[in-house]
């Protein structure tokens, strides 16, 4: 036997796990919430029927997938509470995104042109919030924002409000939570974008002419943008699933989809209508990626 | 191609700066300085240079060569002294404010757009008419020889061509000055040697004012009719290539340019208007007196190699001079054949060593001499140079 075949082997093991971890981890689990999505809620153990039984037999099978139904996904639709939910889960994420690349991008683009041993402290700064757990952050904010809290104090000290501004339960507080704990997200592919950009390219179009909002716009951010593409996709597709921050910060008269997904699972124990959403958002979460890796594809072709 | 290339005007319009006939003084470097933490880069530069020019700043890596063309093009400022263009100071002026024009050493090409692109951004900044635009790309690509690349991308081309579509953006403007930043270190020897011969050309043809900084002390001798010097953030010395070469002001520069013999002075004596030096390594040196007196420094003797003569043992007679008058007894003591040219080492019988270049002007190696082979190095007064060590 060739070396060749012999090395040839773990090369392919290697080249297909990625497709194992797809068929274990995503394929397999959207297989089971699709089959719940397409059930119907029972008081029972599992909470929806029909059960697939394999030792049941044949018939019995054949009777189970007869039961499937589509109902749980027109009800999605025939119902407001679930449209809007959607419809406010993509103007909260889009809102959230923007906000966060207007604030993310200065950050890294002052990061890429720091001294490199500042760009290093900068980094541990951006990414040392991850060290204290995610929920203890945002009840900080719950504490920073009440009625009596830090804001309030210095804004009041500041004499800049009169009286105490309600933040907690509003969508302000909502959008600071968001921007706060998506920001590294944005910030460093971002970064990585830019720091390796040569400053050179920067030197050059202002040597042709182009006054500084010129060399940003016609060099700086076009040659960033994919660092913007990722950063926007790695912010906007949790923002829209987000459950925690606008349950926590938010006030409870309008909901996003994973709240409403909460609510169907636990409150209600709904959950073929709640995997019904789930799958409806995955479909809506997908579309924005699709676009992003056509995108991707036409630049590459464009390279060639 | 003709020499007036139309539309040459449009960008000195929109600039609103007037064009300089050859001759005319273009630039004033006075006294500029800049300094870096605690680090004198540049360190008092002043330098004039005419219309129409083609000069380059020589010097090895952190002499300062490439801070001053910075501080020309704007992207560092002076921290002393006037860069007068044209009578202007624009010594604080940005980068696109001046009518001056870079060509960066890896191109720095925008990778994001395409060949044409490239060539009209400096184009389109000076709001120039659509229509004026392509005709001046058109006749860039066609000068610069790049015609059916104008869609490419920069990664779509070869090192030769990049550098071409470099030339054109920075030419494409007419600045009135243009820098060249080491634009052909990229390139390999063949493609360096043809590309230096076309730069040479194009700035005859259209008699702008280039401003080349290089460490390659050959690419300056040959493409450069003036040539400064750099050393320590100091001009060492400015001259053109023949003046480097044959009057170097110092030790140091006859050794940075070129390959030179060096023998320390110990004594000195005058003989009429000859001076007689003593030297360790080579004995007594006769040289002609230098026109202006060092003082009480020490010297140096240089004999460029291709100046030393060599001949089989015996008296040496010069052509219509009678006995020559530097004979230098020694041995071969290493041969380096180079094709047109062999480099001899001899060992001088007074001890040091002295390089002989010999051209090869016939095929047949009847004048070759062998190792170990006593000879006799010679070479005239006149050959040798004093300098202050």
């Amino acid at each position: 036997m060739s070396a060749r075949r012999i090395f040839a082997r773990p090369a392919r093991l290697a080249a297909i796990a990625p497709y194992v971890w797809m068929v274990l981890f995503f394929l397999v689990p959207f297989g089971f919430v699709l089959k719940i999505s397409l059930s119907q809620t029972a008081i029972a153990q599992p909470p929806y029927e029909p059960v697939f039984d394999l030792m049941a037999g044949w018939g019995a099978l054949k009777a189970a997938f007869a039961a499937l139904s589509i109902d749980n996904f027109k009800l999605l639709a025939s119902d407001d509470i679930y449209v809007f939910a959607y419809v406010r889960s993509l103007i909260v994420a889009v809102t959230a995104t923007a906000l966060l690349l207007l604030i993310g991008y200065p950050i890294a683009y002052g990061m890429a042109r720091l001294p490199a041993r500042w760009q290093a402290v900068a980094m541990v700064l951006v990414i040392v919030p991850f060290w204290t757990s995610f929920l203890i952050r945002i009840y900080a904010w719950i504490n920073i924002l009440q009625h009596d809290g830090l804001l309030n104090q210095i804004l009041l000290a500041l004499h800049l409000v009169s009286q105490p501004v309600v933040w907690l339960s509003t969508d302000s507080a909502m959008y600071i939570g968001i921007v706060y704990s998506y920001l590294p997200f944005m910030i460093l592919p971002l970064y990585a974008t830019l720091a390796k950009m040569e400053p050179v390219l920067e030197e050059a179009a202002s040597d042709l002419g182009a006054p500084r909002w010129q060399v940003f716009w016609l060099v700086t951010f076009p040659l960033s943008l994919p660092g913007v593409g990722a950063g926007v996709l790695l912010c906007f597709i949790p923002i829209v699933g987000e459950f925690v921050i606008p349950d926590l910060l938010a006030g409870s008269n309008s909901l996003m989809i994973g709240q409403t997904l909460w609510l169907e699972f636990f409150t209600n124990k709904d959950w073929p209508v709640a995997s019904a959403a789930a799958i409806v958002l995955l479909v809506v979460l997908l579309v924005p990626l699709l676009l992003y890796e056509r995108l991707q594809k036409r630049q590459l072709e464009q390279g060639r | 191609m003709t020499d007036e290339l139309p539309g040459t005007d449009a960008i000195a319009e929109a600039v609103g700066e007037r064009q300089f006939a050859a001759g005319e003084p273009l630039l004033r470097i006075d006294g500029v300085a800049k300094t870096f933490g605690t680090f004198r880069a540049v360190d008092g530069v002043s330098l004039d240079i005419k219309a129409g020019e083609f000069f380059a700043l020589l010097g090895p890596s952190g002499c300062g060569k490439t801070t001053l063309l910075r501080m020309l093009a704007g992207f560092e400022a002076p921290d002393q002294g006037r860069i007068l263009l044209g009578g202007k100071d624009i010594a604080q002026a940005l980068p696109h404010e001046r009518p001056i024009n870079m060509m960066f050493q890896n191109y720095a090409l925008f990778p994001h757009l395409s060949v044409r692109d490239n060539i009209a951004f400096g184009l389109k900044r000076a709001g120039m008419a659509r229509a004026d635009i392509a005709t001046r790309v058109a006749e860039m690509v066609a000068l610069v020889k790049l015609d059916g690349l104008e869609k490419r991308k920069p990664d779509q081309l070869s090192g030769g061509q990049r550098q071409r579509v470099a030339l054109a953006r920075a030419l494409a403007r007419r600045p009135q000055l243009l820098l060249l930043d080491e634009p052909l270190a990229a390139l390999d020897k063949k493609l360096r040697e043809s590309t230096q011969g076309e730069l040479m050309e194009l700035q005859r043809r259209l008699g702008m004012t280039f401003i080349i900084v290089t460490h390659d002390q050959e690419e300056a001798m040959t493409m450069a009719s003036r040539i400064g010097v750099m050393r320590d953030g100091k001009l060492a010395q400015v001259a053109s290539p023949r003046g480097l070469y044959e009057a170097p002001r110092s030790r140091w520069i006859a050794e940075f340019v070129g390959d030179v013999n060096l023998f320390d002075a110990e004594s000195k004596l005058r003989d009429g208007h000859r001076l007689v030096i003593g030297t360790r390594d080579a004995g007594p040196l006769v040289v002609a007196e230098p026109r202006e007196p060092f003082g009480e420094v020490r010297l140096s003797v240089a004999i460029r190699p291709e100046k030393v003569k060599l001949s089989r043992r015996g008296p040496v007679r010069e052509a219509g001079h009678g006995t020559a008058i530097n004979q230098l007894d020694g041995v071969i003591a290493d041969i380096c054949y180079l094709g047109g040219t062999t480099t001899y080492k001899v060992k001088l019988d007074a001890g040091g060593m002295l390089q002989a270049s010999v051209a090869n002007s016939a095929r047949l190696d009847v004048d070759a001499y062998s190792l170990n082979q006593p000879v006799v190095a010679w070479f005239t007064p006149d050959d040798c140079v004093v300098l202050p060590s």
